[in-house]
């Protein structure tokens, strides 16, 4: 157990860097020119993917755990969710400056009149009191409602996927994935569609036949 | 066959002087079989030289516009051009797979004479002329591109279109091989535009077989495309294999598909919003990243010459 607990604490430093990892590649893209014609479209492109990725890995934790049984997964849930909002922020933080140069006439506007934008800008909103109360102080000073409160997430999934699936003219694959992908996270916290027990159970099946077998 | 005769005003007197210089050393560098050495110096050499050939005998147009060109590697590297790729880097890379020669146009429909007309025909027998014409997108971004073409109602007149033509309808090719993008059935296959007769015949409106004084790149929609630069881009059907005078509004690919979104005349007009973006500005391609957006004008600031071709129209119901 000592050791498993040291695996988490060096597993902490490197999940970190690999999050950085996104934001390493947007900087020396942008440093060598590499952000094509229309840069300000490639930043809130590759920002908005991240976060929507982030955010699905964050939702897969807790069925990952269930699945294999491996309660320290949970220990890099927080971290997993404070980047995808740390990209969303860079997200957000585009668009406000870059594409709307704080014109806040237009961004209201937006808001209002492009459901893409409102659901984007729900969801970015819904994530804020998640992020401040990510501390084990609110967490302490929550308690039970803390739980209820971060269920938001899955609020925050469906709207961030809703954001990028209006966005898109033509081509629904690559939101559609997401789509698929969030149907499947989501599904495991559905009680009476436990896709966990059922995992398991198939598993066990199989493994039980293959045994019988030998 | 072509009969080559020297044109009275050089390219080199059009083109910006950066770019043309830029093809020039490019060319004494290939003439001195240093090619490739200058291709790995150059590092963002004009690769379009290699397979580009310039067109002759082209001249300029007060049409015109005096605005600084798009380079041509964002022109190029920018497009919108599902067949070839959703991605707008996808038209580019997948470029090589589309073949514009042997090319044939078959125009149809509500005419004295029809029949087809091969591409080397086309720049045989119109004047190509240099239509520098800004390019407003439907997503809110512009480019301002060095067009070399003709006007299309050249083109059209030949066919002798009866009284019963009131519009032409156009279809760009349909051959997955050669567009890769037409495996997936992202949009009806093969993609369809159409224009009020009027506006195909109005002075403005040409057919482009080349950009910056050679030939059209083939993600620009190589051989031969439509450039309407008072309507949003995807009226400017591309890689055109068919033109058809009708006399009821002809189906267009996008105005089907979501009709609150698309209009069947497109007009660049920011006082009609798209849902997804507002038309009061766009993005200038080349900017740069901390520039702002540009108003974006009725027409595409083409109205003094064509806003008459909508007198007494309601554009918002019309869009």
């Amino acid at each position: 157990m000592i050791r498993r607990e040291r695996l988490v604490g060096y597993g902490k430093p490197l999940v970190f860097m690999l999050c950085l990892v996104p934001l390493g590649i947007l900087i020396s893209r942008g440093a060598s020119g590499a952000l094509g014609p229309n840069p300000v479209e490639a930043i809130t492109h590759f920002t908005g993917d991240w976060t929507l990725r982030l955010l699905l890995v964050t939702l897969a934790v807790t069925p990952l755990r269930r699945l294999t049984g491996q309660a320290w997964l949970v220990r890099y849930r927080r971290m997993l969710g404070l980047f995808a909002f740390f990209y969303a922020v860079l997200h957000f933080t585009t668009y406000l400056w870059l594409d709307r140069f704080f014109d806040l006439g237009a961004i209201a506007e937006d808001v209002l009149k492009r459901p893409y934008i409102t659901v984007g800008f729900a969801a970015f909103l819904l994530m804020v009191p998640l992020a401040i109360t990510s501390t084990q102080g609110w967490i302490r000073r929550l308690g039970r409602r803390w739980k209820t409160l971060h269920r938001a997430v899955y609020a925050i999934g469906v709207l961030g996927v809703l954001h990028y699936l209006w966005l898109v003219k033509a081509d629904l694959l690559e939101p559609g994935i997401y789509a698929v992908i969030l149907g499947v996270l989501l599904g495991f916290r559905v009680p009476w569609a436990d896709l966990s027990t059922w995992l398991r159970s198939a598993m066990r099946r199989r493994h039980r036949i293959a045994s019988a077998r030998r | 066959m072509l009969i080559k005769k020297p044109a009275d005003i050089l390219p080199s007197e059009i083109t910006p002087q950066q770019v043309w210089q830029r093809r020039r050393e490019f060319l004494k560098a290939s003439a001195s079989g240093i090619s490739l050495a200058a291709l790995g110096l150059a590092g963002t050499a004009p690769t379009r030289v290699l397979a580009g050939d310039a067109i002759p005998n082209m001249q300029p147009s007060p049409f015109s516009t005096d605005e600084p060109p798009t380079s041509l590697e964002d022109i190029t590297s920018y497009n919108n051009f599902y067949e070839l790729g959703t991605d707008k880097g996808d038209p580019k890379a997948n470029a090589k797979f589309l073949k514009p020669r042997p090319w044939t146009v078959t125009v149809d429909g509500e005419c004295s004479a029809p029949g087809e007309i091969g591409v080397e025909d086309i720049l045989a027998s119109f004047t190509q002329e240099e239509r520098i014409y800004r390019l407003r997108c439907v997503e809110a971004w512009a480019m301002v591109v060095p067009w070399v073409g003709f006007p299309l109602g050249d083109l059209l007149k030949r066919f002798e279109p009866t009284s019963k033509a009131k519009y032409v309808a156009f279809e760009t090719l349909y051959d997955p091989e050669q567009m890769p993008g037409q495996r997936r059935r992202v949009l009806d296959w093969p993609y369809r535009e159409g224009l009020r007769m009027d506006e195909a015949m109005h002075p403005l409106t040409i057919l482009s077989t080349g950009l910056y004084g050679e030939l059209l790149p083939n993600q620009n929609g190589a051989p031969l495309r439509l450039v309407v630069p008072w309507k949003y881009g995807f009226k400017s059907i591309k890689s055109i294999v068919r033109i058809s005078f009708t006399e009821k509004e002809p189906p267009a690919t996008w105005n089907r598909m979501q009709a609150n979104e698309y209009g069947f005349y497109a007009n660049v007009n920011p006082a009609v919003d798209h849902p997804r973006w507002s038309q009061k500005t766009h993005r200038m391609i080349g900017d740069g990243w901390l520039a702002k957006k540009r108003e974006t004008l009725p027409f595409n600031g083409y109205g003094d010459q064509v806003a008459g071709l909508y007198a007494g129209m309601d554009l918002k119901r019309f869009y």
